[in-house]
């Protein structure tokens, strides 16, 4: 998977949990809980979605690594390459 | 013969508009079963019924916005025969807009309206019987799954959906903005009447109590290390689980108020959820008490993929007897709640923080939360709220035993 397939993933299922959310207008840098304003159950319905689509399973102690778009995607492709 | 009626769904619900009906003259029912969906200023909820027998007639067609209390079915009873309805009185009405109404029909769909209808005779059939036309199975499967059957375009025959036909179904987008908005502002003045009459009528009491969470925190965290994502514990499920049990002990706070208080054997926690962009409901997870750490996991998720979805029972809304605010783990430390009448009390945790915290005798980092308690004076005083918040400390303090 490139980069770029890996970001398209995290933003649809990103995007499932909170369809206000515009990823067209979304910087890569924003904060899921403190810009988007996703709570624990929506991080936890994230990081399951992205288990089931990538098949990497996210530890709670990982999830300050997937806290923005930009961070999520290079935690995502370093953990599906290595 | 029973006539089934527009239920209100709390204190201040006024109307509710028909979606759309999940049952046909002739189906049989029983208490419980779900049997139309309503708009209401909390959204979509879907009404459950409590008669049982036979459905005799529907009196209310969708798109109708009808009063609290207004016939909405006759249902015939077990061993009930005639069917006295004169069908007259409800022909007129169900036939008459339909012209009207695929319109009508749109709250119930803010979806695809423009869904592709190559015949015109299936979605007026939908209106006018007020049922869109599905297989058992499909319709069995959609309810599961949370898929309006609305949105979904059917390949059975005149239109019908069938079990095939809803995986095609993508899932529902989030309405347009104004719809969106003009939701919100519905639901606003919704919780501005309740919360009004709370306060104009309840003489609150709050208690706060600064509690240690290092042991919930720990349990927890070790516990999810050993779980996939799809297993995972969040600590709102322990601390629902702690303060049902406590409420289930301390009676006083468990119960509704109406000429005097009533309390409540089972606990239903209503469990406050905002929704995106404002706005907040506490739909009730029954008989909190008795679930699991895991049950009451999946009560949770479920109840609030509902709460997006737009698909709440009537119940949910209305059998709650306490309610349990919990502000996240990136909020504020404390809150002071205001009861959703005619309950009696509201449970409040703010965002747990590590802290400096005296233990024996050593100044340690600690992960404190802070418990508050609305109490109702018509019901419980300070004494028994302390009793019930310091029950719910200890309960936190042995997780495992939760």
């Amino acid at each position: 998977m490139t980069p770029d397939d890996i970001r398209k993933a995290f933003l649809e299922e990103l995007v499932s949990i909170a369809p206000d959310i515009d990823p067209d207008t979304l910087e890569g840098d924003e904060h899921l809980q403190d810009d988007l304003e996703l709570d624990s159950m929506d991080i936890l319905n994230l990081v399951t979605a992205l288990h089931k689509r990538l098949g990497v399973s996210i530890a709670e102690e990982d999830y300050p690594r997937i806290e923005t778009p930009d961070k999520a995607v290079a935690y995502l492709a370093q953990r599906l390459g290595g | 013969m029973g006539v089934f009626t527009m239920p209100s769904l709390g204190a201040d619900m006024e109307a509710g508009t028909l979606v759309e009906w999940l049952v046909a003259p002739g189906d049989q029912v029983k208490r419980g079963d779900v049997v139309a969906v309503v708009e209401t200023q909390k959204g979509a909820i879907e009404i459950e019924i409590f008669d049982e027998g036979e459905v005799a007639r529907l009196d209310a067609a969708v798109g109708q916005k009808l009063p609290v209390g207004a016939p909405l079915a006759l249902i015939r009873g077990a061993g009930e025969t005639a069917a006295p309805a004169p069908e007259a009185a409800a022909e007129p009405e169900a036939a008459a807009p339909p012209a009207e109404a695929p319109e009508a029909v749109a709250p119930a769909a803010p979806v695809e309206v423009a869904k592709p209808a190559p015949e015109p005779a299936p979605a007026a059939s939908a209106a006018f019987g007020g049922v869109i036309p599905a297989s058992p199975a499909a319709r069995h499967e959609a309810r599961l799954r949370g898929i309006d059957l609305s949105a979904v375009a059917g390949s059975g025959p005149g239109g019908a959906v069938r079990l095939a036909d809803l995986d095609r179904g993508r899932p529902r987008p989030a309405p347009p903005a104004a719809d969106r908005g003009q939701m919100l502002a519905e639901m606003r003045k919704a919780i501005a009447a309740a919360m009004s009459k709370s306060k104009r009528e309840i003489p609150h009491y709050y208690l706060f109590h600064k509690v240690d969470l290092q042991a919930a925190t720990d349990w927890l965290a070790a516990a999810n290390a050993q779980r996939g994502p799809e297993e995972r514990l969040l600590m709102g499920a322990l601390l629902l689980k702690a303060t049902a049990v406590a409420a289930a002990r301390s009676k006083a706070v468990n119960g509704h108020y109406a000429d005097g208080f009533t309390p409540s054997k089972a606990v239903h926690a209503g469990f406050a959820v905002a929704m995106r962009g404002g706005g907040l409901i506490a739909p009730a997870i029954r008989d909190a008490d008795r679930l699991s750490l895991d049950e009451t996991m999946a009560a949770m998720r479920d109840v609030i993929a509902r709460v997006r979805a737009g698909r709440l029972r009537s119940s949910e809304l209305t059998d709650g007897t306490i309610t349990v605010s919990s502000l996240g783990e990136n909020g504020v430390g404390a809150l002071a709640g205001i009861i959703y009448p005619p309950q009696v009390a509201l449970v409040g945790f703010g965002a747990p923080a590590e802290e400096p915290a005296v233990v024996a005798g050593q100044v340690v980092p600690r992960t404190m939360i802070t418990l508050s308690l609305a109490g109702d004076h018509r019901a419980s005083d300070g004494r028994l709220g302390a009793k019930f918040l310091t029950d719910i400390e200890t309960l936190l303090q042995d997780p495992e035993a939760l």
